[in-house]
């Protein structure tokens, strides 16, 4: 008898020990060691505030933490328009439930292969002798190569929405198929039109959706460093990539620092996007 | 007429994003298939395996053979791990236990905490103690933070939908907890099961940020390809992104299969 009272906490020993040894565990070294003091060589224990005075004092910081600001922004209205859309036609225009959980699928299933991949493949579509430069040229609509299509800002956000998009079709997709389709009916029963509905009905009822989708969205954002890295040549620069040079160059503490105020920025991002939002009702 | 015109541009905007979304991973499938003159754009310079050919030959890109294998390894491991942690957290969930609420949004938290933090957290911790990162045992586990909340959330999922009373019936007709669980309940959540499977497989054998900084010395595939976008400069590249996003394939297409096998097969 005593046994089966301890069962649920046996059951859930293992993932509480792997979320404690490699998520809670780590954090906290992150913390300890953002306020180590570091030289060339070696970390080097102690406790001084030089890391988050280096982080937070300089213009430097402050340049990248606007140009991801501005990155996230536009990624995540791009990536809410594209997925509200996608999860609308599959939701609302695909009546057959076969097809449509096909169609899902195919609208999911990148998710689960390489991102690198799917970055390096804009190469030959973006790329100076790449397909759309081509295409315009024999089209006559430019003369010469367009140069900004890869290695810019402009690449760096498609391949954002390219990546990101499915994080917003999943979740506006699941929270459309609960919409009660009387609903519907009875609003346009009581005279409302085809842009009445998707405003005054759909739209708010998928609100919880779309803040799921929007911590995705934002999170993966605000947190990435091999997009910029690939896509922007190294003309851009990212708080991630910032935490990934500063890694590469050994100043542990001084990336742990970094670490911290970004996960306070992007903690303070979902709080926010939760105080908008009530999600309770979708977990 | 308007409403048939109004159909036919959504349907028009989901193929334009089903194309954007597949469009240039299909470029590279065909320009990896270059002739050995060709470059990395188009035009084709002819058909031929030659990069592939290439790939496999071990002094042209690295140690494509050994990551491979590695990532292969893990991506079984982390496959049998997030199956069994999920399952037996999700049955936890189920009956309701003190600090609940807490594992849970530990676990939710866990899936967005920027990847670079985790990666560099338990680079760190590893150091620190004085223990040498391995892709079999941080990396390992950095991957685990990524594929359990996805497979405890598809488990929420199951169990939201699942109807109790056939448990009821076999408590009734004299079933041991046990043999409910392993007759009744088992046996109805195997294609959820294969689903989580799916996801730790396809998750871990792509995962890049969270492998960078705990994978040690031996180079996960991932991170073989990354190195070999800064110094690779010929249609191999393709031919590796060919090669993976087709195991990415075999493995998503094997899992769905066993799905809706396994989810037609007849009660018995």
């Amino acid at each position: 008898m005593r046994l089966r009272a301890c069962l649920p906490w046996i059951q859930a020993a293992p993932l509480a020990l792997i979320l404690g040894g490699f998520l809670l565990l780590p954090i906290l070294v992150l913390i300890v060691v953002s306020f180590f003091d570091y030289d060339s060589v070696q970390i080097l224990p102690g406790f001084v505030l030089t890391n988050y005075v280096d982080v937070l004092g300089s213009v430097t910081t402050w340049r990248i933490y606007g140009n991801t600001l501005r990155y996230t922004a536009i990624v995540w209205v791009l990536t809410t328009l594209l997925g509200f859309g996608v999860a609308y036609v599959l939701a609302f225009e695909i009546r057959d439930r076969a097809m449509q959980m096909v169609l899902f699928l195919v609208c999911t299933v990148p998710f689960l292969t390489s991102n690198i991949i799917r970055q390096i493949s804009w190469i030959p579509f973006l790329g100076r002798e790449g397909l759309l430069n081509q295409a315009l040229l024999r089209l006559g609509v430019i003369d010469a190569p367009l140069e900004f299509l890869l290695f810019s800002d402009f690449a760096v956000i498609l391949a954002y929405v390219h990546l990101y998009t499915l994080f917003m079709v999943t979740p506006v997709f699941n929270t459309m198929m609960r919409i009660d389709r009387r609903l519907i009916e009875a609003a346009v029963d009581n005279g409302a039109n085809a842009w009445q509905v998707l405003t005054q009905v759909i739209i708010p009822l998928c609100k919880p959706g779309i803040a799921i989708g929007s911590i995705f969205v934002v999170t993966l954002t605000m947190g990435d460093f091999m997009t910029v890295r690939l896509m922007s040549g190294g003309q851009s620069a990212s708080v991630g990539l910032m935490i990934a040079n500063q890694i590469s160059l050994l100043q542990y503490p001084a990336a742990c620092a970094g670490a911290v105020v970004l996960l306070a920025a992007v903690l303070g991002m979902i709080a926010a996007i939760l105080r908008i939002v009530d999600i309770r009702r979708e977990l | 007429m308007r409403a048939r015109l109004r159909r036919w541009a959504l349907l028009g905007f989901l193929g334009l994003f089903i194309l954007f979304l597949y469009g240039p991973t299909f470029t590279i499938l065909l320009l990896s298939f270059q002739g050995p003159d060709g470059g990395l754009t188009f035009p084709m310079n002819g058909v031929s395996l030659h990069w592939f050919v290439r790939l496999f030959q071990q002094q042209a890109v690295g140690d494509f053979g050994g990551a491979m294998q590695r990532s292969l390894a893990l991506a079984t491991m982390v496959t049998v791990a997030t199956v069994s942690i999920s399952l037996s957290a999700g049955l936890a969930f189920r009956r309701g236990f003190r600090g609940a609420d807490w594992l849970f949004t530990l676990t939710v938290a866990s899936l967005i905490v920027p990847s670079i933090l985790i990666s560099l957290g338990i680079g760190l911790l590893f150091n620190q103690s004085g223990l040498d990162p391995t892709w079999y045992g941080s990396a390992f586990g950095a991957q685990l933070t990524w594929t359990l909340p996805f497979g405890l959330l598809i488990m929420f999922a199951v169990f939201n939908r699942f109807d109790r009373s056939l448990e009821e019936a076999a408590r009734d007709l004299g079933a041991s907890p046990a043999q409910s669980l392993r007759f009744v309940l088992l046996p109805l959540i195997t294609p959820s099961l294969i689903g989580i499977a799916l996801f730790g497989f396809t998750l871990s054998y792509d995962e890049f940020a969270r492998t960078l900084l705990t994978a040690g010395s031996d180079n996960t595939l991932p991170l073989e390809i990354y190195g070999m976008t800064t110094n690779v400069t010929t249609p191999v590249l393709y031919a590796l992104g060919t090669v993976t996003t087709g195991v990415s394939f075999v493995a998503i297409g094997l899992g769905l299969w066993a799905m809706r096998a396994l989810s037609r097969r007849p009660a018995r």
